[in-house]
């Protein structure tokens, strides 16, 4: 370790069992230069405290587990530096979801509404392997690649004011996840997924604060995405008016 | 104790666990799956890999060539039997993926490209930009939502297997969110639980990488096999191990010594050119180029740093553009890391462990001696990786034998294993359970979780790394042997049975310490230099007497028992294994 400078952190506790209402507990951590806040909360775990639980995995930003608040923001800890922060840095769980313990937030939610948006291919006949790939350009690989690329970390349903106010909303990851398949050469299961993403939970919840792409931390783009399946939903709406329209 | 009884549980869903689920389901939908799983699915370690998949696609290729380099690679201590199986399948499961919504990067004509990778003699390596792992485990999981009797289990941590009379009738798991362990008594069941790169210190693996499926096999039975066989993958980042893809490398980065030297030239690997040639220089095996950077390192050639000692990747010369749209993962990884742009600077890397080549032992078709339990990915060792995988042959082993574990389990149960066999599983769920409360209650523990843990890692570092010799080995043995023994004075400081990782963690580090002690038996017992296992004191290739795969056994004692299996051979004799140079 570089020297004998150190940090507070500031944990939410929280054990169901035992405890009333959530608080906070400070550990001194040392600095150091290369950390994350997820090291800070590691050594915490190994030297100071065991009995503090939160989730990790990859440590790289990809397994999308390790995501709370941290000053009050949603962030992924393993990407979070210490050095971008004071002296004193608070982590909590991610807002809006149910605390299950200390920094562990309950997903069943999301888990359900991803469900609900019927998040995988369906092609109009299915076309045997022996056949080989669809062709697919890179031009349409590019329409949809980058709602591909969701962590499901949900910072997103964190920072979002809506899911705050409205639970029932279907929230920005879900949404992408559904845009993402409807704009993919291969797939014709646009109308099925409109069931949700058009149903009054779905994109027209959403007030466009735009606090979910703000917050992504792969670049999704949720707002966008939902933005594209307002104006595509409105498409349908006159389409449907002209003679002939369905 | 909590009964579900299902027709078939898997522990895992990463890559391996998904694609045997599906599977399963694709097989029969009307028998009930339980998908076991200590993360949820996408958290799966798969998610980390980046670099591709290889499988035989294109018109300049040959499904015999896939073999011989996966054969040659593997330094013949692979089975052959299961390299052609492997072959032969994995480009139809990759469409098949494509067919799932796999996001593959393309060539301008729609088709999937594919990309150079190390050790393989023609481009075949299909890639999703360098997320490949990502997207992969992103499709399964998506698509396993489709099918109606895939029942998952998420953060459900699974400790023992259930085996009565050489059979398998399933598995305990806690509850994470409760604390309560359930019994799943199951006809079949089948394990996809990953690698153990954790019992190392220095890794590519994800925290979750602890080996709990090996262990699980190992104490009900089953041998593990090649243990000693540990993958160092030469290029990752300092401090974290975070890795940069193979893929770099595939693009045409460099490796340089402190003198900006490319050292590889050195060590019969070919001669230098600025773009990258198959099967040379750069486009070594890993074994080879990891055991090139300790040779530097003893010739002072290497760079020193406060993270130790470093060579460089250099990818300036590919361009931004390139380095955007090919490897903006990388690009990322470096930026934010460690604070080096590889646009414009060198970047600092040195060989970090990665993979294990053995695993729980496997038959070609996915299943072990133990009747109804089947294992495939990264946690078995059906052997087409022999002493050192190839890198982007692990994606594929995890699609083709999921599925082949898959469709087996399904046979047998409707075959053999028909009936569900309840009767004595009951006592067995409930000696698993009087086992992890001993644990959990025990309130007086001289030693803790990290303590032992970073003595473990340091253990194997020290002994069992890159090179290893018998007095080293021997040293590793003891230790590892004493700090099993230690194990026990381990207690849980927290109480509580909610998420309680404090008890995970203990239980993790028991996974950790079987799986450790078999790496250090078996390279101890190994008295040869074949791939990944390189013994200073014995530094040739023994054909006569190791041309045999390590069984680890189980004693229930203080340390393992050894024995021996001969490596299947078809058509590829063990030769030279020739790179940079002509066959
Ligand atoms: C950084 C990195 C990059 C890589 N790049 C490539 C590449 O480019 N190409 C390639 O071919 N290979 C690559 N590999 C290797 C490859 O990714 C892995 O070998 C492979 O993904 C392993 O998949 P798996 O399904 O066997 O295990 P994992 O994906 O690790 O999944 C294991 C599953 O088991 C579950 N589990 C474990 N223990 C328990 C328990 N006790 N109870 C319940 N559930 C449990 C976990 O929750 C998880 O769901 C890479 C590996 C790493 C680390
Ligand atoms: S859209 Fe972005 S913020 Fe939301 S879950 Fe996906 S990766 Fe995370
Ligand atoms: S630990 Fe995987 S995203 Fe942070």
């Amino acid at each position: 370790m570089s020297n004998d400078r150190t940090i507070t952190l500031e944990v939410m506790r929280y054990r169901p069992e035992t405890d009333a209402a959530p608080s906070f507990q400070s550990y001194v951590v040392p600095y150091v230069e290369e950390w994350v806040v997820l090291d800070a909360l590691n050594y915490v775990k190994d030297n100071l405290d065991t009995t503090v639980s939160y989730r990790w995995s990859c440590h790289m930003a990809v397994c999308g587990s390790c995501g709370m608040m941290i000053d009050g923001e949603p962030k992924l800890s393993c990407k979070a530096f210490l050095r971008d922060y004071g002296s004193k840095i608070r982590v909590e769980p991610l807002s809006h979801f149910p605390i299950e313990r200390d920094l562990v937030v309950v997903i069943d939610d999301f888990i359900e509404k991803f469900t609900r948006i019927r998040p995988y291919i369906i092609a109009q006949s299915e076309k045997p392997v022996s056949e080989g790939e669809y062709l697919q350009t890179p031009a349409q690989l590019h329409k949809y690649k980058q709602f591909t690329l969701c962590i499901n970390c949900l910072l997103c349903y964190a920072a979002c004011p809506q899911y705050a106010h409205n639970p029932e909303f279907v929230g920005p990851a879900a949404l992408s996840m559904a845009h993402r398949y409807n704009l993919d050469s291969r797939d014709s299961g646009r109308d099925l997924r409109q069931e949700v993403s058009a149903s009054h939970e779905g994109v027209w919840e959403c007030s466009f604060v735009g606090a979910c792409s703000d917050v992504c931390p792969k670049h999704v783009d949720p707002a966008a995405a939902i933005q594209q399946t307002k104006i595509a939903s409105t498409m349908d709406y006159y389409k449907a008016l002209l003679p002939g329209g369905k | 104790m909590e009964t579900i009884t299902t027709d078939i549980a898997i522990v895992g869903a990463g890559g391996a666990g998904l694609r045997a689920a599906i599977a399963v389901a694709e097989a029969d939908p009307s028998l009930s799956i339980a998908l076991i799983s200590k993360v949820y699915p996408m958290r799966s370690h798969t998610v980390a890999a980046e670099g591709g998949a290889a499988g035989v696609i294109k018109s300049d290729d040959k499904i015999e060539y896939h073999f011989h380099d996966t054969v040659a690679g593997g330094d013949w201590l692979t089975d052959q039997d299961a390299v052609e199986v492997f072959v032969n399948t994995i480009p139809k499961e990759l469409t098949r993926l494509e067919h799932w919504g796999c996001p593959w990067s393309r060539e301008a004509s729609g088709k999937v490209a594919v990309r150079p990778f190390g050790g393989m003699k023609v481009m075949r390596t299909w890639f999703a930009a360098d997320k490949t792992g990502f997207h992969i485990l992103h499709t399964l999981f998506q698509t396993s939502i489709k099918y109606p009797s895939i029942k998952r289990f998420d953060e459900y941590y699974s400790t023992d297997l259930m085996v009565e009379n050489g059979r398998c009738t399933g598995v305990t798991a806690i509850e994470m969110r409760t604390g309560i362990m359930k019994l799943f008594n199951a006809k079949a069941v089948i394990i996809c639980s990953g690698g153990g790169g954790k019992v190392f210190p220095f890794s590519t693996n994800g925290s979750i990488k602890t080996g709990d499926g090996m262990a699980m096999a190992y104490r009900a039975g089953v041998p593990l096999k090649d243990m000693e066989f540990v993958q160092y993958h030469p290029t990752g980042l300092p401090i974290t191990g975070i890795l940069l893809t193979e893929g770099c490398r595939g693009e045409g980065a460099y490796l340089v010594n402190k003198d900006g030297y490319r050292y590889l030239q050195d060590y019969d690997l070919g001669k230098p050119e600025p773009t990258p040639r198959l099967k040379s220089m750069e486009l070594g095996p890993r074994d080879r180029l990891s055991q090139c950077f300790w040779q530097e390192q003893r010739k002072g050639r290497t760079i020193k740093t406060p993270h130790g000692d470093m060579v460089h990747l250099d990818l300036r010369h590919l361009g931004e553009k390139k380095l955007n749209e090919r490897l903006p993962m990388v690009l990322d990884l470096c930026r934010s890391y460690i604070g080096v742009d590889p646009v414009t600077q060198l970047v600092p890397i040195r060989p970090v462990v990665h993979y294990m080549m053995g695993g729980i032992h496997t038959d070609i078709n996915a299943a072990t001696p133990i009747k109804g339990l089947y294992a495939a990915g990264e946690c078995a060792c059906v052997s087409i990786n022999g002493a050192n995988r190839l890198g982007s042959n692990s994606l594929g082993e995890l699609l083709v034998f999921g599925a082949i574990a898959g469709r087996n389990a399904v046979e047998y149960i409707k075959g053999e294993g028909r009936d569900l066999n309840a009767a004595g599983t009951t006592k067995l769920a409930a000696d698993a359970k009087a086992r992890v409360d001993a644990i959990f209650t025990k309130t007086s523990g001289t030693e803790s979780v990290s303590g032992l843990r970073k003595e473990m890692n340091t253990t194997l570092e020290d002994g069992a790394g890159i090179y290893r010799t018998e007095a080293e080995l021997k040293v590793a043995c003891d230790k590892i042997d004493g700090i099993r023994a230690r194990y026990s004075q381990v207690s849980v400081k927290d109480k509580s049975s909610v998420f309680n990782t404090d008890l995970i963690y203990t239980l993790e580090l028991g996974s950790m310490l079987d799986v450790a002690q078999t790496i250090a038996h078996g390279a101890l017992q190994r008295k040869e230099s074949r791939g990944s296992h390189q013994r200073l004191d014995y530094p040739k290739r023994d054909d006569v007497n190791f041309l045999k795969h390590t069984m680890t056994h189980y004693t229930g004692g203080a340390t393992p028992r050894i024995d021996y299996l001969d490596v299947k051979i078809t058509t590829s004799q063990p030769a030279e294994r020739i790179y940079g140079r002509d066959e």
